[in-house]
């Protein structure tokens, strides 16, 4: 990891030096000991900096991280409460404790959890405990939003311009409309959903657009206060990662554009950020340096601007005060580690470089790799990682993750799988590689987004770099095609099926000694005939029967009734992962399969295919559910929040029975028969997980 | 093999030179592919595998009303079971698939209306016996008790497990009397059943139709047994027989049926929804048999089969198989060399000869077979004195080694005439027939020419219990030629004519030798040989490697007995 520093590293290395001589009143503290209250795959990236620089680390977890990643590459851990957030990972006390019983000397926070937090910040200081972040002063300037407004405002950040006072009068707003300029957004107050919302593009608009959101939101909320602001039709989202020392030094190390969002959460990253002038890419930079300076900031923060599509204008949206998910791209494209930089400057030393001294090279992108159905609005999901293969990290390619085979992403957490980070000269080569390492990224067990972001990677309008924050829905036809599974497919994952359960053979002859067993040598010999061999799939919502034979020189396969298809296998490879590579009938294929006993998973350039097998019948009777549709269960795993009903309470159709709460949504459970509810399994606040049975419905005979 | 970086030597390594290097010797191959004899010699063994594979796919394929009465009661066909029950990747040595081959006149009786034969059920080596109900209502026919009895006995012999899918309508009753009463008849299916459990060969039945009356001893006298839902039942006497004696109507399934037997009688041990379920079932029972070298197959499953690549370390034969349709001179008029044919099977072409230029119309050596070492027998002529010594000191050796046997024949017999008598071809003869007679190592016989008179005794015909048994299409079994048959009936019908004073013409001779000679070549064909289950199939010369190999690791199965011989006439 961070290897990529090593091309700077003879760069920077004069600068370094040089930085240190400069500087006279070096209060150093030094750290040999560090705590990093988080977990996941931010824990395991600020222990992979700890090691390099030889500080020991010291690791908490909650009851449901006992096993984890984290837990295991720390030099010490301790357990802290049980899962819920609350009761571990943010009991800051807990974690003080902590640190003062190891002998830690600072607190990394991560991000999330306490990573923001005023409190915590200053009980580190109280305690003379390093927090590894910003003042409390800073984090409060910018926690609360009015303030740091104004406080960029007089420091001469950009802002949204905007009026939110109490005057309501027709003359003065139109005097505040004038002083904002157009295109301009009037706002309820109270409003909410786009109602009592208004966009004025002229000012001969203004007031009629003005009487009719008041209308609306007196309608809807009882009250017509309006404010304005500044509307942006396509925005974008810019942000510049800063880092200041205590003897009030800044500087900015470029910025990163993170537009894609689906549920107001960043999907993909990129730095520098597309269709940006050096020009522009530098005002944004100094503007960043200035809101830092202007709270006094110390560490790792990341200044966010909303940067209009149209007219290139920023304005200061608001500044995180910790390190940021996306902070590796920054770390590939300036060769710098930003943990080893936070750690540096908690610990008292100066800026290891000046501003003329970071340089940027080439491109990078971030992609986030979700636990979640994209199809299904990004619903989140949890489960196990029943297979799990990256793609091999290079100096060019990072993969952060906190989970490995056979782990749970579990409800409590972020549904986060990994970060897959690429680096390349130029945005297009970054691009390419982004997607063919996507491609390599191979999980089951559970729904993931991977395939997503590799559509959406493919997209021509992001391959353009023309993103906003509105590109999801904008494109949504286009990155949601309709996908019909090929016949080829079908093909290939049979063929894989059958290759797999030959060598399984021959393994097992070699488990058991028979180095040479004809029996699973000459496997499908049938004296004077040909033994097809079928598999069965529920494929485009139709059971799909896939013939596969073994000739003398490799395959024939068929799927339904179609032609039979000769197929040499060139390549079969089962280290690390199960992969082939077979030329049906002059095509080239090239895929890696995962196989349970109910599924075939293939994944191949264009991301991954999971194909359910047709199950023998008795296996469906003989498992105790009778395949009536009466049964509610859940949907994912979550929190079961509600229950509507008791047990022998009459239901109709498309009545609510019980809510669950999953990542922060809710999701109604609706009887589908009209029946009698037979039994109830679990109770409120239960955790469950997903496909639980909740609530049993008998139905009444029609 | 050498490594001449010496400096680099890796120590864990053996290196040694070409003296001490374990390498048999490669045969030479010194057939010309562009002579006309071997073109003709192909086109003409050709022809005949793929009539041999048209006659199979005629008889695998049963007659389509049946089958689609059969499906309809939503069961599975005969061999589509047995394909379920063996491991998916596992081969299936089928045997005698053409037995009752045009044996019953009209009545085709395919495949003797049972499938039997050996493959892989959840890691473990089995014996399948299924009834084929679309043959005759799966009911025996005298070939089909054979055809069962044969493999029993090969189960036995090679402590394999039987696993029996019955679904028969019992013993052929207009054929009773040659099916019920002798030894070799029903009744020895369940002496066979009670003495290879005591012998812990295990027993597993899977009723999957009916089995009335005898048939019910087969579930009944079984180790463990499984009856399929609404499918199977068992009873002594059917609901018409119940009728008649004591007026009681009763269904099949209230008769005897798997709730019947499952719930109240104890007839049968487990419950199965269906078909397939039955033969999931099954696989259970055998991945519990715990005998030695089982598995069970489904921990392959959850096998993580990452950095574990597959590897074995035979070396296929050097020479394509395929050309073996053009060394073989399918007249049986002129000879090959066996060694020809051994270069096609063994591994790697590899042969290490024994006493080569010692009686050299029987060729004897040792060869690897999938990587277990054989000793070879095969015939490139007639059996001299010197031959028939040879071939009785090489079994000698295998069988003190226990060293399974391949025997290739293509024998004419031994050398007949004043000169090998008076050798004593006949003691010499004897010797080796009774090396091979009392040799307890496996013995595999693969008839590739021909298999006349004593030639056959000593090369291990059906009388000298070869574990497996084989015939390509070409070869020929008689006791004699037909041309030489018939010239001895003639020879003594002349001798009679002379003495009671007849007069004796070439006509005469001719008109008595004609239906001999038609006779002996009818008889004498392998597919009379085969329906008649004289062997345990005919198969194509080119998987002969193949069909070897996995007799070889059926026989395996069992351990190697040790030999004691007979007196050797001296």
């Amino acid at each position: 990891m961070l290897s990529r520093a090593k091309l700077f590293t003879k760069l920077n290395h004069h600068a370094f030096m040089r930085s240190f001589t400069v500087k006279t009143k070096p209060e150093i503290k030094p750290i040999n000991k560090v705590l990093i209250a988080n977990r996941g795959e931010i824990a395991v990236r600020v222990i992979k900096t700890c090691k390099k620089l030889g500080i020991r680390t010291v690791a908490v977890f909650s009851d449901a991280d006992a096993k984890s990643l984290h837990v295991s590459m720390a030099d010490e851990a301790y357990h802290i409460g049980p899962a819920l957030s609350s009761k571990s990972y943010l009991r800051g006390d807990k974690i003080i404790d902590v640190a003062h019983l190891t002998g830690a000397q600072a607190i990394h926070p991560g991000y999330g959890f306490l990573s923001e937090s005023v409190e915590f910040s200053a009980l580190c200081e109280k305690t003379g405990v390093i927090f590894i972040g910003p003042p409390e002063s800073a984090i409060r300037d910018m926690g609360i939003k009015s303030t740091s407004k104004h406080i960029m405002t007089s420091a001469g950040v950009p802002c949204i311009m905007g009026y939110h006072g109490e005057n309501q009068s027709d003359d003065f707003l139109v005097k505040e409309a004038e002083k904002i300029g157009y295109p301009l957004m009037i706002k309820a107050v109270r409003g909410g959903g786009g109602k009592g919302m208004r966009i004025a593009n002229t000012p001969e608009e203004f007031l009629p657009q003005l009487q009719s959101a008041r209308t609306e939101s007196e309608k809807a909320f009882g009250d017509s206060t309006m404010l304005l602001e500044k509307y942006v039709r396509s925005p974008r989202h810019v942000e510049v990662q800063v880092f200041a020392d205590k003897y009030g030094d800044a500087v900015y190390l470029w910025e990163r554009d993170c537009s894609v969002q689906r549920r107001h959460q960043k999907i993909i990253e990129e730095a520098p950020a597309p269709g940006i002038s050096e020009e522009l890419r530098r005002k944004l930079g100094e503007a960043a340096v200035r809101a830092a300076k202007a709270v006094n900031y110390v560490g790792a923060g990341t200044v966010e601007f909303i940067l209009d599509k149209e007219d290139l204008s920023f304005h200061f949206m608001e500044m995180n005060t910790r390190l940021q998910v996306e902070h590796p791209i920054t770390e590939m494209i300036t060769g710098i580690d930003l943990v080893d930089w936070q750690i540096r400057i908690a610990s008292g030393e100066p800026l290891p470089l000046t501003q003329e001294q970071i340089i940027r090279k080439g491109h990078a992108f971030e992609a986030r790799i979700y636990a979640e159905d994209p199809a299904n609005n990004f619903l989140p999901g949890a489960g196990p990682l029943n297979h799990l293969t990256t793609p091999e990290p290079s100096d060019f390619v990072r993969v952060e993750t906190g989970v490995r085979e056979n782990d749970d992403v579990t409800v409590h957490y972020d549904p986060m799988i990994a970060k897959l980070v690429v680096w390349g000269e130029d945005r297009s080569s970054a691009l390419n590689s982004l997607i063919s390492r996507l491609s390599e990224y191979h999980i089951t067990g559970l729904e993931t987004n991977v395939n997503f972001l590799m559509d959406l990677a493919r997209h021509e309008y992001f391959q353009k770099g023309d993103v906003h924050t509105g590109f999801i829905n904008q494109h949504f036809d286009t990155l949601f095609p309709q996908k019909v599974i090929k016949n080829e497919i079908l093909a290939q994952a049979a063929l894989g099926l059958i290759i797999n359960e030959n060598n399984s053979a021959l393994i097992n002859s070699l488990r058991e000694g028979k180095l040479n067993d004809p029996f699973a040598i000459n496997s499908d010999f049938r004296i004077n005939s040909t033994h097809v061999r079928t598999v069965k799939f529920f494929a485009n919502e139709k059971e799909q029967q896939v013939s596969v034979m073994q000739i003398q020189d490799g395959y024939k396969v068929k799927v339904n009734d179609g032609e039979w298809k000769n197929v040499q296998v060139t390549k079969v490879k089962e280290e690390g992962r199960f992969t082939l590579k077979v030329n049906m009938e002059g095509v080239v294929y090239k895929y890696s399969i995962v196989i349970t006993p109910e599924s075939v998973t293939l994944f191949n350039e264009s991301g991954k295919t999971e194909l359910q097998i047709k199950q023998p019948k008795f296996l469906e009777t003989t498992s105790g559910s009778d395949g009536s549709k009466a049964s509610l269960s859940a949907p994912m795993p979550g929190i079961i929040d509600k229950i509507f009903v008791n047990v022998g309470d009459e239901v109709k159709p498309g009545q609510s029975v019980a809510v669950i709460i999953a990542m922060k949504m809710e999701y109604v459970l609706k009887a589908a028969v009209s029946g009698k509810v037979k039994s109830i399994a679990g109770k409120i606040g239960d955790n469950i997980g997903k496909g639980v049975t909740i609530v049993e419905i008998e139905a009444t005979e029609e | 093999m050498l490594n001449l970086k010496r400096q680099t030597l890796n120590l864990t390594l053996r290196h040694v030179r070409q003296l001490h290097m374990f390498e048999a010797n490669v045969i030479t191959s010194k057939i010309d592919k562009n002579s006309t004899e071997y073109q003709e010699n192909f086109n003409s063994l050709k022809a005949m595998v793929n009539n041999l594979q048209l006659i199979t796919q005629n008889v695998l394929r049963t007659d389509e009303t049946a089958i689609k009465r059969h499906q309809s009661k939503n069961k599975l066909l005969v061999r589509d079971r047995i394909n379920k029950l063996l491991d998916p990747n596992s081969a299936f040595l089928e045997l005698s698939q053409l037995a009752g081959y045009e044996l019953y006149g009209k009545e085709q009786v395919n495949s003797a209306g049972i499938v039997t034969g050996i493959g892989k059920v959840s890691g473990q080596l089995a014996m399948i016996v299924g009834n084929d109900a679309t043959v005759k209502g799966g009911t025996y026919y005298p070939i089909t008790v054979k055809k069962h009895l044969r493999a029993q006995e090969i189960a036995q012999e090679n402590r394999l497990p039987c696993i029996y899918l019955v679904d028969s309508g019992g013993a052929n009753l207009p054929r009773q009397a040659e099916v019920f009463p002798d030894k070799q008849h029903f009744g020895r299916i369940f002496f066979n059943q009670a003495n290879m459990s005591a012998l812990n060969i295990p027993q597993i039945a899977v009723v999957m139709g009916s089995c009335t009356a005898g048939g019910a001893y087969v579930p009944a006298m079984a180790d463990e047994s499984i009856i399929v839902k609404q499918q199977g039942t068992i009873f002594l006497a059917g609901p018409p027989l119940v009728k008649a004696a004591t007026g009681e109507e009763v269904s099949a399934e209230d008769l005897g049926g798997a709730d019947l037997h499952c719930r109240t009688s104890g007839v049968t041990d487990h419950y199965a929804l269906d078909d397939e379920h039955a033969l999931y079932l099954a696989r259970q029972v055998v991945a519990n048999l715990n005998l030695p070298a089982t598995n069970n197959y489904n921990e392959l499953l959850s096998l993580n089969y990452r950095n574990q690549t597959p590897m074995t370390n035979i070396e296929e034969p050097l020479y394509d198989p395929t050309e073996l349709y053009g060394i073989v001179n399918s007249s049986l008029t002129k000879n090959f060399d066996i060694r020809e044919v051994i270069a096609r099977i063994v591994d790697g072409s590899r042969f290490q000869e024994f006493k080569k230029f010692y009686g050299d119309t029987l060729v004897c050596g040792f060869a690897k077979l999938y990587g277990t070492t054989i000793g070879i027998v095969g015939n490139n002529g007639v059996l001299f004195s010197e031959s028939a010594l040879k071939g009785a000191h090489f079994i000698q050796l295998c069988s003190q080694r226990g060293i399974p046997l391949l025997f290739l024949q293509n024998i004419t017999g031994f050398m007949v005439g004043r000169e090998a008598e008076s050798q004593g071809i006949a003691k010499n003869g004897a010797k080796m027939v009774n090396a091979v007679a009392t040799a307890r190592v496996p013995k595999l016989t693969v008839i590739v020419g021909g298999s006349y008179g004593a030639g056959n005794y000593g090369m291990c015909g059906r009388a000298y219990s070869p574990r497996f048994l084989y015939m390509w299409p070409n070869s020929r079994i008689s006791v004699m030629g037909g041309a030489q048959a018939a010239g001895v009936i003639a020879q003594i019908t002349e001798d009679q004519y002379k003495r009671s004073g007849k007069e004796w013409t070439q006509e005469i001779g001719d008109k008595i030798k004609a239906p001999l000679i038609k006779q002996f070549e009818a008889e004498s064909s392998a597919y009379y040989s085969t329906a008649r289950l004289w062997d345990d199939g005919i198969i194509d010369p080119v998987d002969t490697r193949r069909v070897l190999g996995l007799s070889l690791a059926a026989a395996l199965n069992a351990p190697i007995e040790e030999t004691k011989h007979g007196v050797f006439r001296m």
